[in-house]
């Protein structure tokens, strides 16, 4: 399989930029790069989910054109999602059958003998008549493979496959993954953050970053190898001189706090902000900073523990009451959560700022001008904040955020801006006096705005103190899971 | 203004296209379309007495639309409006049979005790969304069953007539329950009409000018960010349903004492469900609701007519009113297609 010059943009965001690679069968390839960096676009538009604005994919060298993912899988090409496409309330094999083709009736017979050949062939252990809902994710993941496998994929995408699933059912799933490569002569595809993972099963990584591909790797490699290739190249930051007092107050404590969803549990969390105190969160996406973030703003409710805001207790307490005291979050995906779309700029900050009964449009429209030649946005009061780029929506979430705080929970809160912009966006959180928790996938961000510094992987939290004392190679370790 | 000069095309286009299709199903059953509408036309407008019949139409399925318009907003599917008119129905009711005053008294009790009971009616399905997260929808149709299920029962139970029940209606409401009307001529009660009309420029109003009215649009919108932005979605949801409830009832008290002066089996008679299709056709836009619903129902009143005097039958009002639906649903969707595209260029 080849990619020739694939381009694809979302707004002004270039996501793919030019990317021509060659995937040659019989390999297991690692897809690495941060946040943002275009590993899911890219994987989507080969899985035929979403097409590229221009570029050409190329199969047994002749060019390809397919517009979804069925399309796709005619050609041999299948996608394991992160969550399995699955349906719960079918059997495994009416999951099995569906989507191939043939007749109104179903041969369940064929189909039967098929799914159990294939088990065999793969020591997976799947009773044809449990319905789907009952399987544990590893369970699902491998249905979906078979029945890929059914449908004569020859190319494999899996995105992020470990999250959620065992030790031993991840050494299951390598195997299986080296067999389809050097038994059935597959490319296999392996989105990660996990770079033990890469290691452990890659013949070959190539690396994305901001759209672009800026390298590729041949195995065996080391994770500082990889660290340094997806971060780019190690210039030390100017470190920001710690504001901290000793003894100012703790604002936000958590005592023995229990954290868990679906597929991450953070057991123990014993964490306490003081006033005015900037603590960046590092990590791979979901590794537990943003579990640990609604935590701390009561968008979520710990399964143990307590909670304090200034000394109150607020377990299992709404986000109002958090709000109340003093605690504001902004999530970082702006229209999903944090902005309205179809609501005017105007709108938005009457819903903040305008708590009596009737609005008084004109103040709130004067406020709204203010606050745009204040921070800066290109945009006007009456625009849809859909209308504006993604970095004037966070200039305009920016300037929602109230002056006088106590914390502020900050999902990543320069995503998407340039480096200009994210310095004059942190000039004035700094200005603000409030206490700051952020994420960031910036590794140079968080060594130079934060007094702390959490590192998260897989749940777990390794807390630096004195951020002087590390670098950003360091970080990148921990990161990558080396806490020791 | 392109877009808006785009809808305006679409939407009258729509209901020409209804028209047109209507006529040629008139034509195929040998009546002209010309005769069929000038019946109807005097069906609903001939004189005071038609007229009035359509406006005593038009007062309920305004109220009950003007609340959906507010639960809408809310981004809420309040099917339960016809559950909430017959509880609002059944409260004034009570008064109505029961409660001895004069007039002037017993009447404003009627409209305030169903305004009552279709407020709470309403509060049940927002606390079953809100508490144990049952789809508005799903909730709504179980209330409507049971409240439909209350009416039977007091009809045939506790205020089953004298002479025993036939289960098909209470005594009659005492003679003061009776609505005064304008005149002869005008034969609708001006304290309805008041209140509809006063409605229809208070929820207006609010939506436009004050923070409920916001704080509705943005939980109707993106309640993950209405909340982060500091808005009480809980709150402003429940108020929606309590709102919409209210007017609701309003419209059900006005349906027992207005159309039989006494409780019957389904009260709202399926003014609720025609409430929804009005509030859909106008997308949510308070003030397009009283020329929509008055369309409506001359349509309506003018197909009896139609029925009566050229043997059609009646249900032509009914495929009517579902073309008109469809192809401005249809339509709309075109429009915001062909709008969307302008925006992506």
């Amino acid at each position: 399989m080849q990619l020739k010059n694939i381009h694809k943009r979302f707004g002004q965001v270039h996501a793919n930029n030019n990317i021509s690679v060659t995937f040659h069968p019989g390999r297991v390839i690692g897809i690495l790069g941060e946040n943002g960096a275009g590993k899911s676009t890219l994987m989507k538009i080969i899985a035929g989910y979403q097409p590229a604005d221009s570029g050409e994919i190329w199969l047994d060298g002749r060019p390809v054109n397919y517009h979804d993912p069925r399309d796709a899988i005619s050609h041999g090409i299948g996608m394991l999602q992160q969550d399995p496409l699955d349906i719960g309330a079918f059997s495994v094999l009416e999951n099995f059958v569906y989507g191939q083709s043939g007749g109104i009736l179903l041969n369940r017979k064929t189909s039967r003998q098929q799914l159990i050949a294939l088990c065999q062939q793969f020591n997976f252990e799947l009773d044809p008549d449990t319905p789907v809902s009952q399987l544990s994710i590893a369970q699902r993941q491998q249905l979906e493979i078979i029945r890929l496998l059914g449908l004569g994929v020859k190319v494999l995408i899996l995105d992020e496959p470990t999250t959620g699933i065992s030790a031993a059912q991840k050494e299951q799933l390598f195997n299986t993954l080296k067999r389809l490569a050097k038994e059935q002569n597959m490319t296999i595809l392996l989105v990660s953050h996990k770079l033990e993972d890469v290691l452990a099963l890659c013949d070959e990584v190539i690396v994305l970053r901001a759209g672009q591909l800026v390298g590729d790797m041949q195995m065996p490699t080391t994770k500082a190898a990889l660290v340094e290739l997806m971060f780019g190249a190690q210039i030390q930051p100017v470190k920001r001189e710690s504001r901290l007092q000793p003894n100012t107050p703790i604002v936000l404590d958590m005592q023995q706090v229990h954290l868990h969803d679906g597929r991450l549990d953070i057991p123990q969390i014993n964490f306490s902000l003081r006033a005015g105190e900037v603590i960046g969160l590092a990590g791979l996406d979901g590794s537990g900073q943003a579990l640990f973030m609604r935590a701390c703003a009561g968008l979520i409710k710990p399964h143990a523990g307590r909670v304090f805001v200034k000394g109150q207790d607020l377990t299992g307490q709404s986000y109002h009451q958090f709000n109340r005291s003093g605690v504001i979050f902004a999530a970082s995906g702006r229209l999903e959560e944090g902005l309205i779309a179809d609501m005017t700029l105007t709108e938005h900050i009457a819903l903040m700022y305008e708590q009596n009964t009737w609005i008084n449009w004109r103040r709130a429209h004067q406020f709204t001008q203010r606050q745009i030649e204040r921070f800066n946005v290109r945009g006007k009061p009456d625009d849809p904040i859909q209308a504006l780029s993604g970095g004037n929506q966070q200039r305009v979430l920016m300037g929602l955020l109230p002056e006088n705080a106590t914390a502020l929970i900050l999902e990543q809160p320069t995503r998407g801006l340039d480096v200009d912009s994210a310095r004059w966006i942190w000039d004035q959180l700094l200005t603000k006096n409030s206490a700051i928790i952020y994420s960031s996938a910036d590794l140079d961000e968080i060594m130079t705005y934060s007094d702390r510094i959490i590192v998260f992987y897989a749940g777990r939290m390794k807390v630096i103190d004195d951020p002087h004392q590390v670098t950003v190679s360091d970080l990148g370790h921990y990161i990558g899971g080396d806490f020791s | 203004m392109r877009e808006r000069l785009i809808r305006l095309g679409f939407t009258s286009g729509a209901l020409i296209l209804a028209l047109g299709v209507t006529a040629l199903l008139i034509s195929m059953f040998d009546h002209s379309p010309i005769d069929v509408l000038e019946t109807a036309w005097d069906g609903a407008f001939k004189d005071g007495r038609r007229f009035s019949a359509v406006v005593n139409f038009w007062i309920p399925l305004t109220l009950a639309s003007i609340g959906l318009v507010v639960t809408f907003t809310a981004g809420l599917w309040n099917i339960g409006i016809e559950g909430q008119m017959i509880i609002g129905a059944v409260c004034a009711s009570w008064a109505g049979l029961y409660f001895e005053a004069p007039s002037v008294i017993l009447i404003p009790t009627c409209i305030l005790l169903g305004a009552i009971g279709g407020m709470l009616w309403g509060m049940l399905a927002g606390l079953l969304k809100l508490r144990f997260g049952v789809h508005e929808i799903f909730g709504g149709v179980a209330l409507n069953f049971i409240a439909a299920n209350i009416a039977i029962y007091f009809i045939s139970g506790p205020w089953q007539p004298p002479e025993g029940g036939s289960a098909q209606s209470t005594p009659p409401f005492q003679a003061a329950a009776t609505l005064p009307r304008i005149s002869d001529d005008l034969q609708f009660n001006l304290l309805f009409l008041l209140i509809t009309i006063g409605a229809i420029i208070a929820i207006g109003l609010l939506l436009m000018f004050t923070r409920w009215g916001l704080t509705l649009r943005a939980v109707g919108k993106n309640a993950q960010s209405a909340l982060l932005l500091g808005v009480r979605t809980e709150r402003v949801t429940l108020s929606a349903f309590m709102v919409c409830g209210a007017l609701g009832g309003i419209a059900g008290a006005h349906r027992v004492l207005q159309a039989y002066s006494s409780l019957r089996p389904s009260p709202a008679g399926g003014i609720g469900f025609l409430a929804l299709l009005v509030v859909l056709l106008i997308s949510f836009r308070a003030w397009w609701v009283p020329f929509i619903a008055f369309a409506l129902a001359a349509i309506i009143a003018g197909s009896t007519r139609v029925k009566t005097l050229l043997q059609l039958d009646q249900s032509l009002a009914g495929v009517l009113q579902g073309l008109i639906v469809l192809t401005i649903l249809i339509f709309n969707g075109l429009a915001d297609r062909l709008t969307r595209k302008d925006h992506h260029e």
